[in-house]
């Protein structure tokens, strides 16, 4: 699956993202940095899925976001097909707009309740002017259709459908540009058990019918296993350890990961009963202020001297198996 | 992967349900809200075909008719009214101490009532939202010192500013004095009988709240997932703002301006009360009111007229808004 000589298409590097904390009411002092991503590196090849898991607040969604540009990062590189979009303003960074595109998480918040679904589908061809006014509504149904709605649903507003309709129209939204790329930002984490395997398998044959490569979000650790090819764990805004997902489920290192994975329900009585979870103490440090050397320092149970001074490098220990950890 | 051909029958044949549809249902069901809406526009027709139901000339004095009434009027009158009572049923409802019918004046003061409510509301309206627009949008610095600037008017000395604004205008419109701007002024002051003062007075100051709420409801849309997606594709922020901002904002502000018209009629009935507003002869039914109260006890028919179209279209506006605010916003009902 993630061979080393596939083709790069997202290359990220030493990638952050940092809020500024401000006082003042007028003049703006700045007193600190929320460091939401700090320093990531990764890439992403043709046609894969490539999984980010995390817990809540260590960067995931804002890693995609800082990816796509919607926030500005304060600093790293990111190219797309070797051309660096970082920094691209105006209509440089509207072209790029057409090749990478998003699926959101919560699919109540993410279509504006006063336009139908045909002129939210139809809204990225009309803002780059793709086909004529006529084409457009055909191209819309057409649309609908492959994400697997009625096409007759075109004039309808989105509050007349359920989540999983609206994570369709959402779905079928960001496919309108014929988009390369597609950061899927936790899409299943707001629908009901029941219509998460439907989107997961709409994407799944997506992603085999328009050769669609996938940077998935999400905190589902079985989800992730069965959607993405390679996956990357990432914590208190950090990469801890990258690989694909066999090697990851049957052979993680990083301590981190060991825990995160020793918390997913095996589905066998048998072997459940001797799953052993490994317990973390405490909670995430604030990202305004990691703790110094390694960020996982202060919960990990494998903690030893070079942690607290030093910051792990992120390397390469088995063949397309990167860990952030001194153990290694 | 494409979904089957549905069979015919099973082929949805609702019409779709637009927010705006759903509201417009909601206010049809409201009775107290259509019965105000249709009091409206009664009053609407009254004072645009003015001159057809009245005699046509508000200012017209009929001096030997001062301080009639009409026979029909006299259970209305205090006891003992008789000995001093003179009738004249050339006047529905009576005349007043300068012998000038009271109906056509009660009828024209509706002008002056609708045109405050009108164009004060939509002033507010437009300059508040796109002020409030901005300054939500854009953010940072520029938010913070556009609020600074909306809290520094707010503390304002509002009414002193407007008593000194027609003081002036008007000492300027006596005297001839003032260059050039004055006197401009008051001649688009005196084409609009005496209302560009009550206007301005009035503009000058309702924006502002309508500013913060415009603001407010930015901020709130302005972070929802709809609008990071139109950012995503690539449209540029004058399109999201109106495409997306604005029409998910729009209706409460609505909302509030319509709650906010009897204000308006107030504050013109007041001003227009100490004198302040529009000029005489123009009706206002608070020059009306001012009039007529100090002979309340002698003739109350005269306060009467004024009076209750007063009350009767600010309660009108109040059902209004009320009516619209459940129905556009019904989670801003209580």
């Amino acid at each position: 699956m993630s061979s080393d000589n596939q083709e790069v298409l997202v290359k990220v590097k030493d990638l952050k993202m940092y809020f500024p904390i401000t006082q003042g009411i007028v003049i703006q002092r700045h007193v600190g940095d929320i460091k939401a991503v700090d320093g990531i590196t990764f890439n992403i090849h043709r046609g894969e899925t490539l999984g980010l898991v995390g817990e809540s607040g260590c960067g995931k969604s804002t890693t995609g976001r800082a990816i796509l540009q919607l926030y500005t990062p304060t600093g790293g590189e990111v190219y797309f097909e070797g051309e660096e979009i970082t920094g691209l303003k105006g209509e440089h960074l509207r072209k790029m707009r057409r090749r990478m595109q998003m699926i959101f998480q919560d699919p109540y918040a993410s279509l504006n309740p006063r336009m139908t679904v045909g002129n939210i589908i139809a809204e990225p061809l009309e803002v780059h002017n793709i086909l004529k006014r006529s084409e457009r509504r055909d191209r819309v149904k057409e649309l609908l259709e492959v994400v697997g709605l009625n096409p007759y649903f075109i004039n309808r507003y989105p509050h007349e459908f359920s989540g999983g309709q609206r994570q369709r129209i959402g779905v079928a939204r960001a496919l309108a540009l014929n988009p390369d790329f597609i950061v899927a930002d936790e899409p299943i984490s707001a629908l009901d058990v029941s219509i998460q395997a439907q989107v997961i398998n709409l994407l799944e044959d997506l992603q085999e019918q328009f050769g669609l490569t996938y940077l998935f979000i999400a905190h589902d650790l079985s989800v992730v296993r069965h959607i993405s090819d390679r996956i990357a764990v990432m914590y208190l805004g950090k990469l801890v350890e990258l690989a694909d997902r066999h090697t990851l489920y049957d052979n993680p290192m990083h301590p981190y990961t060991q825990a995160l994975l020793s918390a997913v329900p095996i589905p066998d009585p048998v072997i459940e009963e001797k799953r052993q979870r490994i317990i973390l103490e405490g909670d995430v440090p604030s990202p305004q202020n990691p703790p110094k050397g390694c960020n996982f320092c202060t919960r990990c149970p494998k903690v030893f001297e070079p942690c607290y001074e030093q910051e792990p490098e992120f390397k390469e220990v088995e063949p397309g198996h990167w860990v952030a950890c001194h153990l290694y | 992967m494409a979904v089957a051909e549905l069979p015919a029958h099973t082929q949805l044949v609702r019409k779709p349900r637009s927010l705006m549809s759903d509201s417009i249902n909601r206010l049809r069901k409201n009775k107290l809200a259509l019965g105000s809406i249709a009091v409206l526009i009664l009053i609407v027709l009254a004072a645009i075909f003015a001159p057809y139901i009245t005699t046509g000339d508000f200012a017209k004095q009929d001096l030997m008719a001062n301080n009639t009434i009409p026979h029909w009027m006299l259970p209305l009158m205090p006891k003992g009214a008789e000995q001093y009572l003179r009738f004249n049923d050339d006047y529905i409802l009576g005349a007043d101490d300068l012998g000038r019918d009271l109906w056509t004046r009660t009828v024209y003061g509706a002008r002056i009532s609708l045109a405050v409510a009108i164009v004060a509301s939509t002033v507010s309206l437009l300059v508040g939202t796109i002020y409030g627009l901005i300054s939500g949008y854009v953010g940072g610095t520029a938010d913070a010192v556009m609020m600074r600037i909306v809290d520094f008017l707010y503390g304002f000395p509002f009414l002193i500013v407007v008593i000194l604004l027609q003081t002036y205008f008007k000492a300027v419109a006596r005297r001839g004095v003032g260059g050039g701007f004055g006197q401009a002024m008051v001649a688009i002051n005196e084409s609009m009988g005496g209302m560009f003062f009550l206007f301005l007075a009035i503009g000058l100051v309702n924006w502002i709240g309508m500013a913060r709420i415009a603001r407010g409801q930015v901020l709130s849309i302005r972070r929802k997932e709809f609008v990071e997606a139109a950012k995503a594709v690539g449209a540029p922020d004058i399109r999201i703002i109106f495409r997306h901002i604005l029409p998910n904002i729009i209706g409460p502000l609505i909302v509030v301006e319509t709650l906010a018209i009897p204000g308006y009629i107030f504050l013109e009935a007041f001003l227009s009360f100490i004198g302040l507003g529009v000029d005489a002869p123009t009706p206002s039914w608070g020059i009306m009111i001012s009039e007529a109260a100090p002979g309340i006890r002698t003739y109350p028919n005269q306060l009467l007229p004024p009076a209750l179209a007063l009350t009767i279209t600010t309660l009108a506006f109040n059902f209004m808004g009320d009516g619209l605010r459940d129905a556009f916003d019904p989670r801003l009902k209580e």
